[in-house]
């Protein structure tokens, strides 16, 4: 099993969240996070006085799958959420021990 | 770059088309002062002799006696209700300029004067302003306090030539009002860092040795600068020059917020803001075109310049910001319509429509040239209460002595002599408040300290002054 953790432009959660419930993904978490890359912060101004905004809002989406799904997500989460330009995000792979589901207590694949 | 240039093109031609029509409405305005009076008289001298014939004919229509009038005093109600929403107003004008964590300390400095002056005003603060004159049009006398001798059938005249009189309660509270909201202009100087208790004590004694004397001078019976035929239509003077520098006065013993200039101390709801920004402009109806304190031709011109007066000043900070720096912020827009109500408050019911956009346009320029310096100087004027109300204030006083040509006559109407007057009346005012207000900050500062402690500021004020916050999600 694998955890996906995708960070991407908050405009394009929705069309992540719907390219993969059409590849058959049922569960998602996301949360809203801040950070910066490549792409780097902006500057503001107020009244003249001008701030550096180092951290920008960028969504965290966590999926839970098995090992063979990872290339199809992968690929379908890229798709979704590439605009071509700077700030786009990352996609990080990462083992997953154990998945137990609470109400049945399930584990393993059957519990994702 | 192109698009800058354009930009600055035309800004240039709308000043520049003003200037024309300016000047057009100087003459038909003439046209018609001229036959105005003689229309007033003809009227008086067919009336007067008709209900009094026996009486002295020469005293009677010179300072007749006092008639209640509905209208007048109908009007008078509701503007005085309108000043006092200007606080809610400046409350969220402020409030979401600050950081989420100083958002109700900020909001109380509005509200809590609502209680300290509004109980002030009625004990001590009207007959300090408008009691009879003591020591040479400098302060009031004593037989108000309490509002003495005031009862619902007292007659208020405001013009000694003319017959209509309101209440004289409503213009007690009408009045109040100012004082009210004067002393919470300053609060946005000290935002996020004054001890509430200090911040209280100086709202009364500032509110009684500064604001009440200098609200005699400029409109309370035997003012000196009354006498000296100084024109503050609506308080630029009084409220705004007054306020504004006084912010900067506190802010000597004050000093900067912890981490100023380098921290991040962005506002922190600006809907708040622009909202504050829009109910201030509805009050401000009540404050201008409420000083003519009658519902006649005088307040329908102060409601038409306080209209375009903020709305030209608007556009032309949010231009200003735009070719400056790039873009167009919805926090300049509305710092501008704010500079341009302080800018058309001593000259709301003297000048044309006309000369009321031009004023505007360039109060918003000057005032977006200000607070640039201030950015500069890197003093710590939290939320520019001396940005706006001391340098729009001065400049919308000296504007007036320029471009007054309703009922006065400023440098364009040929009395270059009135500039000067204004100058003194600046000058005055602004020493005064100034040096009391450098007292009054060094005895609180000595005394009970203004500042809260480094830690509570960082904190934040809601949670170590009040035991709130804010927001609780």
């Amino acid at each position: 099993m694998k955890l996906i953790q995708a960070i991407i432009k908050p405009f394009k959660m929705d069309e992540v969240k719907d390219a993969l419930n059409e590849i058959g993904i049922e569960g998602i978490t996301i949360s809203e996070v801040k950070g910066f890359g490549r792409q780097k912060g902006h500057t503001e101004l107020y009244r003249g006085a001008e701030y550096v905004v180092d951290f920008i809002p960028k969504i965290k989406m966590e999926i839970a799958i098995s090992d063979e799904q990872v290339t199809k997500v992968v690929e379908t989460i890229q798709n979704a959420a590439k605009t071509g330009r700077i700030g786009d995000g990352k996609i990080f792979i990462i083992p997953l021990e154990e998945a137990i589901r609470i109400r049945t207590g399930e584990t393993g694949s059957d519990a994702i | 770059m192109k698009f800058k240039h354009s930009l600055t093109a035309i800004v240039f031609i709308i000043m520049a088309g003003m200037i024309p029509i300016c000047a057009m409405a100087e003459e038909k305005k003439e046209a018609t002062a001229v036959s105005a009076p003689a229309a007033a008289t003809i009227a008086s001298e067919t009336v007067a002799p008709a209900v009094v014939p026996v009486a002295a004919p020469a005293a009677a229509p010179a300072n007749p006696a006092p008639v209640f009038n509905g209208a007048d005093t109908a009007w008078m109600l509701i503007s005085a209700a309108l000043v006092l929403f200007m606080l809610p107003g400046l409350a969220l004008f402020y409030g979401g300029m600050v950081r989420a964590k100083n958002v109700l300390s900020t909001m109380m400095h509005s509200f809590v004067v609502m209680g300290i002056v509004g109980v002030q005003w009625v004990v001590i603060g009207y007959t300090l302003s408008f009691g009879d004159d003591i020591g040479g049009g400098f302060l009031g006398k004593m037989n108000k306090f309490m509002l003495n001798g005031i009862t619902p059938d007292t007659l208020f005249q405001f013009v000694a030539t003319s017959a209509n009189a309101i209440p004289e309660y409503i213009f007690v509270m009408f009045q109040g009002m100012f004082a009210i909201i004067t002393i919470a202009l300053i609060s946005g100087a000290v935002a996020e860092r004054i001890k509430f208790s200090a911040y209280c004590i100086f709202a009364l004694v500032w509110t009684t040795l500064v604001y009440d004397p200098i609200a005699h001078w400029v409109w309370g019976p035997g003012g000196w600068l009354l006498g000296k035929g100084a024109l503050d239509f609506a308080g630029g003077t009084v409220v705004h020059l007054s306020s504004g520098v006084s912010a900067l006065a506190l802010l000597i013993f004050l000093g900067k917020r912890h981490g100023f200039p380098t921290e991040r101390m962005a506002p922190h709801n600006l809907p708040l803001t622009l909202l504050g920004v829009g109910i201030l402009w509805f009050g401000w109806f009540g404050f201008n075109a409420g000083s003519a304190v009658a519902a006649n031709g005088t307040a329908a011109l102060a409601f038409v310049t306080t209209t375009i007066a903020p709305a030209a000043a608007g556009l032309s900070w949010m231009f200003a910001e735009w070719i400056h720096s790039g873009k167009p912020s919805a926090l300049g827009f509305g710092s501008g319509v704010v500079a341009g109500l302080v800018g058309i408050t001593p000259a709301a019911g003297l000048v044309t429509p006309g000369a009321a956009i031009l004023l505007g346009a360039c109060v918003g320029v000057v005032c977006y040239l200000a607070i640039l310096v201030k950015a500069k100087l890197k003093y710590d004027d939290s939320l520019d209460a001396f940005g706006v109300h001391g340098v729009g204030g001065t400049f919308g006083a000296i504007a007036t002595g320029v471009l007054a040509t309703v009922g006065a006559k400023g440098l364009i109407a040929g009395e270059p002599k009135q500039v000067l007057t204004q100058i003194i009346a600046i000058v005055a005012a602004g020493a005064y408040a100034f040096i009391v207000t450098l007292i009054i900050a060094f005895i609180l500062d000595k005394t009970i300290g203004l500042r809260v402690e480094k830690e509570d500021e960082i904190m934040g004020l809601d949670q170590t002054q009040h035991s709130e916050s804010g927001y609780n999600m």
